[in-house]
């Protein structure tokens, strides 16, 4: 029941990469990732999810939270790698209609 | 046959996030002995988590050190799953209102909580709320188990070792 987040940037690119749990209880440590980065001017921020074994809508709402901000600073935020479990979440709450999402595997030519 | 809860669990835990993740892996275990489906276990963890979720960031003052119990009844066809607290209740056809997917919305127009009640509704199969003196969500998951053995009796019995 926990939440790692790797934080890489290459050429300017934020790459954040969880794996584990988003839930209330794990939610203030991405938030203290991620809302800081999206404060900064013209920032560009990737979120990969292929190994978030569980989330709920609070992890829907912080990403919300992000993408406003992100907006409001001229940035942009992408996430990539959903599971279809958490794909399912943003379906439901139609937030794919919104959000910046990139399902491809990267390298699976077809 | 169906009427009477063949077990009943109960669990009161603390109004705290640390304790969500606790309520939704005893459940899970349920679930799981229960015989549903993998899908059909995460949509009852979600359900149950935001459930819980609520009572943390809104039943009680911070003064309060409220609590969440969480009953669990176990029938044959369906498992219920009710979550109480003894906060502050909220108008639900308000809150009703306010819920939704965002369609059409902005991202500006978006709303960083709300989606807890409309997904536990999404997920779930029947959702009751109500309560007075705090908040007591209701919902249910039916089993549909009885069409996975039909199907598998009908193609192959089990190998027996």
């Amino acid at each position: 029941m926990n939440l790692q987040i790797r934080h890489e940037e290459t050429n300017g690119v934020h790459y954040l990469t969880l794996a584990g749990e988003v839930d209330a209880y794990t939610a203030p440590k991405l938030k203290e990732m991620l809302v800081p980065l999206t404060e900064v001017k013209n920032t560009q921020i990737v979120i990969d999810l292929a190994n978030i074994d569980y989330m709920d809508s609070t992890g829907l709402g912080i990403f919300v939270g992000a993408l406003k901000s992100t907006k409001k600073n001229d940035g942009t935020l992408k996430l990539r790698g959903m599971t279809e479990r958490v794909k399912r979440l943003f379906e439901i709450t139609g937030l794919t209609e919104v959000m910046d999402i990139d399902n491809e595997v990267k390298g699976e030519a077809r | 046959m169906s009427n009477k809860a063949s077990d009943f669990i109960e669990m009161t835990v603390p109004a705290k996030t640390d304790y969500v993740g606790v309520v939704r892996l005893t459940i899970s275990g349920i679930a799981n002995r229960m015989g549903f489906a993998f899908d059909e276990i995460e949509d009852i963890k979600i359900a149950v988590s935001e459930a819980c979720t609520n009572v943390v960031n809104h039943a009680y003052t911070e003064l309060e050190k409220g609590q969440i119990r969480v009953g669990c009844g176990v029938y044959d066809n369906r498992l219920e799953i009710m979550v109480v607290d003894h906060g502050k209740s909220f108008d639900y056809d308000d809150v009703n209102q306010s819920l939704g997917p965002v369609e059409g919305k902005s991202v500006e127009q978006l709303n960083e909580g709300g989606l807890g009640l409309f997904l536990i509704e999404s997920l779930m199969d029947k959702v009751e709320i109500s309560g007075e003196a705090g908040v007591i969500v209701m919902m249910t998951k039916y089993l549909h188990r009885d069409e996975v053995e039909e199907n598998v009796d009908r193609t192959s019995p089990a190998p027996t070792q």
